[in-house]
């Protein structure tokens, strides 16, 4: 039964990393260059729940569902916000640039939000604990203990997959995402707006890495400045994994990484370099297949 | 700076040599600040060789300065104290060459999976695989674990540090200019157009990657010897953005700009040491700020192409 346990905790797991990696995956398709700053959008979501937590329960009760739900919409509202903000002033002056310059500024995005939040003004480099937003169950199934954070995870980053497969198939503006990432001149003339389609983009990419940030942080020791930084490694490369620009490809990766990483860690010789593991994991799929489980290979043209 | 190179080669070693018989004279700390300015220099302008010139932007330079710093000091403590004072230098100086070629190994292992992708990939598994680095010093005990390595002695003097960066300088400008170096640039340019002109592309990117690792690891020596305290902790991400920073600061693909951010960088934390706790917000403001409005680096003054437009 240990290893349907170790099922149960990767797969928590790995349905974060799905969320954190659809951000990456959906502004690839769009722009074709990674935003580094996702994960620190991720950890502004963490802490705008911290903040939140305090206020929302004086209205709805403590560590309920209602109030939960209410703390993670406002904070991925938040963190939409952020990242739209941070489309619109660091990468929209440069779209016309060098793949280079947009990288080197998406790092320069990234590092700022870090130390501005690690200095003492803002929110210091400690770590926090952070609060209880659901009741805490633990069901006994057998020798099995599934906790209620177990199945909280799962079933919303489900939910949200299939909302987002609703906008990205079945609206306006998700046939406009589609449209651009095919061909964004081809789309512009089509008379698609493609600053608002990009700006969208962003906003839904950071909600999503926002409620992943609040999941995450739900079972983390503690929440801090650089928390975003690993696991937001860790969903690129299952991003890479599944297939970058390719949106079923980043939730199976991340289901994919989560439950390797859980069952490596699980195992007595190869638990000390779990850590490794998901690099390793790039290393191979890089070389052995670039374009991911499910991308499609491409030929560059001149 | 094909004639220019040889000159600076000559006058750096001279005036290093110069300096260094007088370093008994001077205050320590602007001395210990001197030799910091020249480790800078090698990391700047080796990564430059990477970064600007290739156009492959790595995120990992600290890690080579790790394995070339604990390599070279991990000989340097077991063989002192059998070996004369009197071969202390030749000591040093096959410390320092061991922890280039040890540095510039690691840089093929690197090199040869990761030199296949381009741009963001790239610079995701460099900073991957320099943080692995990190983490492999962290953890064995050969190497001191998470304490590091401590009480190296002290040979690191002036006239190390320059002569090894006026030979880094030397080297990477000689390099690119040379015919085969411009392949480098090609590579920078376009690398479709170099594969159908008959250069590999990924050839020439190892190729850079192993020299700049090798410059890196003996600047890593030249740092353990300086320090004389050695803890893995001081190699991680910011100390590969520092020297990122000073290459895009330097604007990249100029050695002259590269060289001169490097000692600017250096300088202004000491000079400011009561902003320390702004310092990498202001990096960070400063990356953004140059990428939005002169992404060719503060000390471009003229170019011959602006290459930055032409690549893709």
């Amino acid at each position: 039964m240990d290893w349907l346990q170790q099922l149960i905790n990767g797969l928590a797991l790995g349905s974060i990393y799905a969320l954190i990696a659809l951000g990456y995956t959906m502004v690839y398709g769009v722009l074709r260059f990674i935003n580094f700053a996702h994960s620190d959008v991720l950890m502004l979501g963490a802490f705008a729940a911290f903040f939140l937590a305090p206020v929302v329960g004086t209205v709805f009760p403590a560590q309920s569902y209602l109030g939960a739900a209410v703390i993670i919409i406002i904070a991925a509202a938040i963190c939409a916000a952020i990242g739209m903000l941070i489309e619109l002033l660091a990468y929209r002056p440069l779209r016309s640039r060098p793949k280079l310059t947009v990288l080197i500024t998406a790092i320069g995005v990234s590092l700022f939000i870090e130390f501005t939040c690690q200095h003492n003004a803002v929110f210091g480099a400690r770590t926090r604990p952070f609060p209880k937003l659901i009741p805490d169950h633990n069901f006994h199934i057998g020798s099995l203990v599934i906790g209620s954070h177990d199945i909280v995870v799962p079933v919303v980053a489900a939910t949200l997959l299939a909302l987002l497969w609703l906008v990205v198939q079945r609206t306006k503006i998700g046939m406009a995402m589609r449209a651009v990432s095919f061909n964004p001149q081809a789309a512009a003339l089509m008379g698609v707006n493609i600053n608002r389609v990009i700006s969208f983009t962003f906003g839904l990419g950071s909600a999503l890495a926002a409620v992943a940030g609040i999941l995450y942080a739900m079972k983390a020791p503690g929440i801090e400045p650089l928390m975003g930084v690993q696991p937001g490694l860790r969903a690129f490369i299952a991003a890479v994994l599944g297939g970058i620009g390719n949106l079923p490809g980043a939730a199976l990766g991340g289901l994919l990484l989560g439950l390797l990483e859980t069952v490596a860690g699980g195992i007595p010789g190869i638990s000390n370099y779990r850590d490794g593991i998901a690099f390793a994991i790039l290393i191979l799929i890089l070389l052995f297949r670039p374009a991911g489980l499910l991308g499609e290979v491409k030929t560059e043209k001149v | 700076m094909q004639l220019g190179a040889k000159r600076w080669l000559f006058g750096a070693v001279l005036v290093a040599l110069g300096v260094s018989a007088l370093s008994g004279h001077f205050n320590r700390y602007y001395l210990g600040v001197a030799i910091d300015v020249g480790i800078s220099i090698i990391l700047a302008v080796s990564l430059n060789l990477i970064n600007g010139y290739t156009g492959q932007f790595s995120l990992g330079h600290a890690g080579f300065m790790a394995v070339g710093g604990f390599t070279a000091a991990k000989l340097t403590l077991l063989l002192a104290p059998s070996v004369p004072e009197a071969a202390h230098p030749a000591l040093f100086a096959g410390s320092i060459l061991l922890g280039g070629a040890v540095a510039a190994l690691a840089g093929l292992a690197v090199g040869l999976p990761s030199l296949r992708l381009r741009g963001d990939y790239l610079a995701i598994v460099t900073l991957g695989f320099g943080e692995i680095i990190r983490v492999i010093f962290q953890t064995s005990e050969t190497f001191g674990a998470a304490t590091g390595l401590t009480g190296i002695p002290k040979f690191t003097t002036l006239f190390w540090t320059w002569g090894v960066a006026a030979l880094t300088v030397y080297v990477v400008a000689s390099l690119v200019n040379s015919t085969y170096g411009r392949g480098f640039l090609c590579v920078h340019d376009d690398e479709v157009a170099a594969a159908a002109m008959g250069i590999s592309p990924t050839r020439y990117k190892v190729t850079a990657f192993v020299t700049g690792a090798f410059f890196a690891g003996m600047a890593g020596a030249l740092y353990a010897h300086h320090k004389q305290v050695l803890k893995p902790d001081g190699f991680d991400f910011m100390k590969s953005i520092d020297i990122v920073v000073m290459v895009i600061l330097g604007g990249m693909g100029n050695t002259v700009g590269v060289i001169l951010a490097a000692v600017l960088l250096t300088i202004l934390p000491e000079l400011l040491r009561g902003l320390a706790d702004y310092r990498m917000i202001l990096y960070s403001l400063l990356i953004i700020g140059l990428m939005l409005t002169r992404p060719q680096g503060l000390f471009t003054l003229r170019r011959r192409v602006d290459r930055s437009r032409t690549a893709n």
